[in-house]
C-alpha cells in the first residue's frame, strides 16, 4: 500500500474517536433532561456543571480530529 | 483555488518590520510581519476597550441600555468566577475577564464573511493556554509554596493507592494546556471548515442548471443553521475556556481538594 493511501485510510479511521465522544456528549445532555425534568428548579443552578461536562467530553473528540488533521497534512 | 475551504486559514503579511537572524538569503531567519491575524487580534482589542470605556463613560445609578450590557457582561464574568474559584479568586478576575472577552469578541469577529479567525491557529491558543497555566503554577508556589503539590495527591486516598493516582494527577495536569488549547482551536477550525464545506456546496450544485438550483436549497438551509450553530458554539467555548481558567486557578488557591 502506498503510503499516500495509508495517510488517508489512517485519518477516517482516527475519525471513530468522535463516536465516543458523541456517545459521550449525547450522555450528557440526556442525563441533564431527564434530571432538569424530575427537578426543573434546580436545572438552572447546573447549566454551568453541564458545560464543563459537556467541554471536557468534547475535547476528546477533538483530539481524534487532531489526529486526523494531524495525518492529513503534518505527517 | 478561492473557494476551497482551509483557504480562510492562510496568514498573510501585511507589511513586514524586518528579519531576525538569518544569512541574508531569501527565507532564513524569522520574518518580524504584521499579519492578518495580528490585525484582528489588533481590532479585537480596540474593539473590547472602546465597547467598555464608552459604555461606561456616562455612569448613572439607574444604566441605560447600553451600561447595563457591559454590567450583564462583568456580572456574568464575576459570577462565573465567584463560584468556581471562590470569593479569594476575584483577584484573578480582570485575568479571566480579559481573556473571556479576547476570545469571544474573536470568535465573533471571525464569524464575518471574509474576516479571519486569530482563535483557529493553534499558536494563538496554546499561547494563551500557557499564560493561563504559567499563572495558576506560578501563584500556586507564591501562595502555597511547596504544599501546592498536595494537589497530585487528592486528599482521603488510601496510602496503597496514592502511587497510582498521583502520576495520573500529574499527567492530567500536564494534559490541561494542551487540552485547553486544542478544544477552543479544534472546535473553531472545525466549524469553519464545515461552515465552508456546505456552503460550498450551494455553488457546486447550483452550476448544474434548474434541477440544482433546486437541490441548492437545501445547503443553503443547512449553512444557515450551521452558521447559527457556530455562534452558539463561538460563545460557548469562549465561556468553557474561562470557566476552566478559573477552576484551574481555584487548584492554585486551594491546592487540597
Amino acid at each position: 500500500m502506498e503510503a499516500e493511501a495509508a495517510k488517508y485510510i489512517g485519518a477516517g479511521i482516527a475519525c471513530f474517536g468522535m463516536a465516543g465522544a458523541a456517545i459521550g456528549v449525547a450522555n450528557i445532555f440526556g442525563s441533564f433532561l431527564s434530571g432538569a425534568l424530575r427537578n426543573p428548579s434546580a436545572a438552572p443552578s447546573q447549566a454551568g456543571n453541564l458545560i464543563f461536562g459537556f467541554a471536557v467530553t468534547e475535547a476528546l473528540g477533538i483530539f481524534s480530529f487532531l489526529v486526523a488533521l494531524l495525518l492529513l497534512f503534518a505527517v | 483555488m478561492a473557494n476551497d475551504p482551509i483557504h480562510q486559514f492562510v496568514i498573510t503579511d501585511i507589511f513586514t518590520f524586518g528579519t531576525i537572524g538569518g544569512d541574508g538569503t531569501e527565507g532564513s531567519g524569522i520574518t518580524l510581519a504584521f499579519t492578518n491575524s495580528a490585525l484582528f487580534m489588533v481590532l479585537t482589542t480596540i474593539t473590547i476597550c472602546a465597547y467598555l470605556i464608552l459604555t461606561t463613560r456616562r455612569r448613572g445609578l439607574v444604566p441605560n441600555r447600553w451600561q447595563l450590557t457591559s454590567e450583564m457582561t462583568y456580572e456574568f464574568v464575576a459570577n462565573m468566577v465567584r463560584s468556581n474559584a471562590g470569593t479569594e479568586g476575584m483577584k484573578f478576575f480582570p485575568f479571566v475577564f480579559s481573556l473571556f472577552m479576547f476570545i469571544f469578541i474573536g470568535n465573533m469577529y471571525g464569524m464575518v464573511p471574509y474576516f479571519y479567525t486569530f482563535t483557529s491557529q493553534i499558536i494563538v491558543t496554546f499561547v494563551l493556554a500557557m499564560l493561563v497555566m504559567i499563572v495558576v503554577v506560578g501563584y500556586g508556589f507564591i501562595k502555597n509554596g511547596p504544599k501546592f503539590l498536595k494537589l497530585f495527591v487528592p486528599a482521603g486516598v488510601p496510602g496503597y493507592i496514592v502511587p497510582i493516582v498521583t502520576p495520573i494527577e500529574v499527567i492530567s495536569f500536564l494534559s490541561r494546556p494542551i487540552s485547553l488549547s486544542v478544544r477552543l482551536f479544534g472546535n473553531m477550525l472545525a466549524g469553519h471548515i464545515t461552515l465552508k464545506v456546505f456552503t460550498g456546496f450551494v455553488v457546486s450544485l447550483a452550476s448544474f442548471g434548474a434541477l440544482g438550483i433546486l437541490g441548492a436549497a437545501l445547503p443553503l438551509v443547512m449553512g444557515v443553521a450551521i452558521t447559527a450553530l457556530e455562534f452558539m458554539v463561538s460563545t460557548v467555548q469562549a465561556y468553557v475556556f474561562a470557566v476552566l481558567t478559573s477552576l484551574y486557578l481555584n487548584d492554585a488557591i486551594h491546592p487540597s481538594h
